[in-house]
């Protein structure tokens, strides 16, 4: 028997919404088992618990996360595919005061903008990119992108990522955290529910570090692509840590607060 | 009875928009979510709830279909009689 409750029960208190306050409409387009709402829910309520509804601006790549921008109460911008975090440096330059944060996927980021978010953080622009990385094109249909690790099922290799034929995957983090003014990294995942808290956490320290003005953040997520991975949903999150978890790990890469 | 549930918590399930995916049904602790044996108007099998809900929110940090609320239930207030006699 269903004994879900269909009105708020008296006597209780609510200890989630459906979505989130910045969210107009919870219906979207994204397939069954995508991670990157998890992800987007999760960075709106941080905007909202740092009191940065109205003083932040996002700039989209082009992927599937793009398809929420019309439901999301936030000032957007989509970028050219890769560009964002250019487009981000203009406007948090114009408006230092606003938090500047990009929403790209690995084929925007790591395959057609690796030269934007790498120049990007060698300037030590104050802004924070996100990263929702889930190794392959989403958007397009699921092929390889540079950020694919080896064994790794795509939809353009459905044998895995073989390094002698594909090459390796760029490991953005690291070599975005190996640059100075760089001063915040972290890789987080949704595969569950301590891993969403965990995100959530590393986002808000990006958007603290953005704040105040210690330099450059990225937070990577990585999120299921049930679609491109030709998985079932609901063994998403397992196949996603034992390919782009394990061989990459969560935590954070760099901290200059905290060093400090 | 409008609200059986006796447990620390429940949930309302927006199940017109469950898109099917499962992702909740391991991330409930005291696994009270099972799949419906019904189709929503989407035409996906959606979550229902068991006894024993504790109101933890795993399954509303896990959905990508924003389709929980969750709502922790209160102890029963002490009633006014009782209060006064305190007193
Ligand atoms: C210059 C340019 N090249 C290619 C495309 C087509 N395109 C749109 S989205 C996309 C894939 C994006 O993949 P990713 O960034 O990983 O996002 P995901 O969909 O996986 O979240 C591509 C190749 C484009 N819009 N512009
Ligand atoms: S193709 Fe992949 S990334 Fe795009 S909406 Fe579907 S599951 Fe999500
Ligand atoms: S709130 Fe917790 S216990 Fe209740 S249905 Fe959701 S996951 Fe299960
Ligand atoms: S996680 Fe959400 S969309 Fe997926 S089956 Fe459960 S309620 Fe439906
Ligand atoms: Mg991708």
């Amino acid at each position: 028997m269903n004994v879900a409750a269909t009105v708020p029960p008296p006597n209780s208190v609510k200890r989630s919404p459906f979505g989130t306050k910045l969210l107009l409409s919870e219906d979207h387009p994204l397939c069954p088992g995508c991670g990157h709402p998890v992800a987007l829910r999760v960075i709106l309520e941080v905007l909202e618990e740092l009191s940065l509804v109205g003083r932040s601006v996002g700039i989209f790549g082009h992927g599937c996360s793009a398809m929420m921008i019309g439901q999301m109460d936030v000032d957007l911008n989509l970028s050219l595919h890769g560009r964002a975090p250019a487009t981000a440096t203009g406007v948090k330059r114009m408006l230092p005061d606003r938090a500047v944060f990009t929403m790209q996927g690995d084929g925007d980021m790591v395959s057609e903008g690796l030269a934007e978010v790498l120049h990007t953080a060698a300037r030590s622009e104050k802004i924070t990119c996100f990263l929702l990385n889930n190794g392959v094109f989403g958007d397009t249909g699921g092929h390889m992108t540079a950020a694919s690790v080896i064994g790794q099922r795509t939809k353009t290799d459905l044998t895995g990522r073989k390094a002698e034929e594909h090459g390796y995957p760029i490991p953005i983090s690291k070599l975005v955290a190996s640059l100075d003014g760089v001063s915040y990294v972290a890789r987080a995942s949704v595969h569950n529910a301590a891993g969403i808290t965990q995100a959530k956490r590393f986002v808000r320290k990006a958007f603290e570090h953005q704040m105040q003005r210690t330099g450059f953040s990225l937070v990577e997520i990585l999120t299921m692509c049930p679609t491109g991975w030709v998985s079932k949903t609901a063994d998403g999150p397992a196949y996603m840590m034992e390919t782009l978890g394990q061989q990459m790990g969560l935590g954070e890469l760099k901290d200059s607060l905290a060093a400090g | 009875m409008s609200n059986p549930v006796q447990s620390g918590g429940t949930v309302i399930i927006a199940q017109d928009r469950c898109k099917g995916c499962e992702l909740c049904i391991p991330a409930c602790p005291p696994r009270v979510l099972s799949m419906s044996t019904e189709k929503n108007a989407l035409g996906y099998y959606f979550p229902e709830l068991a006894e024993g809900c504790t109101g933890c929110t795993a399954c509303h940090l896990v959905c990508p279909d924003y389709v929980f609320e969750v709502y922790r239930l209160l102890p029963p207030q002490p009633s006014q009689s009782q209060t006064s006699a305190v007193q």
